[in-house]
């Protein structure tokens, strides 16, 4: 399968996870529940300081919220594509996760039998992948402890790859400039702490402005 | 003092709080047809979320602080170009990521 070397990224995302989790004195099990129920990339990096800075629990989900509510995002944007995805919808749903739906997202030229395949094949590899990159992370972190201060860039760097490729894979660079000017533009006046959920609102303002300036309804 | 049983607790929090962040949309407009408003913003969000996801992982970069964020630029332009110039994604996220570190450590 053609994702199948992207997918190792994600194992080494995972195994960064899992080392991080170990250097906060925390276990396999903890490791293996949070990657099984949670499925949640960066959350998962975000959660571990939340616990081991012993956050109140109002406040975690609250966190949960903020840096999770861009997965409505992804929910609404894959309403018709998972629309006859058949059986494996519930599970494709939990599991769409950052990672997953950068690979489900695209545009594609499957038939729909070919493509419900695809992705139920790419959400089950990416949380197996996710699951035992972070089981291994804690259990190097255990025998090598070693400095990984810096190993959560991947999500950057993942995220920043993905960004590229969109952007030289579509004419339409609009949504990717309203995407980087409005979190800019919150970043500034909110702050890094809670910038993400006006970001949102403010982007999806400006998409339907741009909707109405091109005056294009179908579009 | 805290349970030993917080954690356990924390994590169970946020499955359920992602759960239905990832299930709202869904269960929303179940049966009815997508309205086209809906439709149109599924189709231009997946390039405007990626774009706010890196700048939500780059918001700590502290460019008054030491470094000045040169660790970040330097791995984000080289995440960049490499993409552009050989287009394999885990060769530009282990090359970006390596650099970051090795930059940290040395800046």
């Amino acid at each position: 399968m053609a994702s199948l070397p992207v997918m190792a990224g994600y194992l080494v995302l995972g195994t960064g996870f899992g080392m991080l989790l170990a250097s906060k004195g925390y276990g396999v099990f903890t490791s293996l529940a949070m990657s099984v129920f949670i499925y949640a990339g960066s959350m998962q990096f975000v959660a571990v300081d939340l616990i081991a800075n012993s956050a109140s629990l109002i406040a975690v989900a609250l966190t949960t919220v903020m840096v999770n509510a861009r997965h409505l995002f992804y929910g609404i944007s894959m309403i018709d594509k998972y629309k006859n995805v058949g059986k494996g919808k519930p599970y494709m749903i939990f599991a769409l996760t950052d990672e997953t739906y950068s690979l489900v997202c695209a545009d594609n030229d499957m038939n729909s039998r070919e493509y419900s395949n695809y992705c139920l094949y790419v959400s089950v590899f990416n949380h197996f992948y996710w699951i035992t990159g972070s089981v291994l992370g804690v259990l190097i972190g255990m025998i090598l402890p070693f400095d990984v201060t810096g190993i959560d860039f991947a999500l950057t760097a993942l995220f920043l790859t993905v960004a590229t490729k969109q952007w030289t894979e579509t004419k339409d660079h609009m949504p990717a400039i309203i995407g980087a000017a409005s979190s800019l533009l919150c970043l500034f006046i909110f702050g890094k702490d809670n910038f993400l959920i006006p970001t949102m609102i403010i982007m999806i303002i400006a998409l339907y402005v741009l909707r109405l300036l091109r005056g294009d309804k179908d579009a | 003092m805290l349970s030993k049983y917080y954690p356990l607790v924390a994590i169970a929090i946020i499955a359920i709080v992602t759960w239905m962040l990832r299930f709202v949309p869904f269960l929303l407009f179940i049966g009815r047809k997508t309205p086209k408003a809906i439709e149109y913003l599924g189709r231009v969000l997946p390039g405007a979320i990626m774009t706010m996801l890196v700048v939500y992982c780059l918001r700590s970069t502290d460019i008054c602080g030491t470094g000045h964020g040169i660790a970040e630029l330097v791995s984000c332009v080289i995440i960049v170009v490499l993409q552009k110039w050989r287009k394999n994604t885990l060769l530009s996220i282990v090359t970006g990521t390596v650099c970051y570190m090795l930059l940290i450590r040395i800046i």
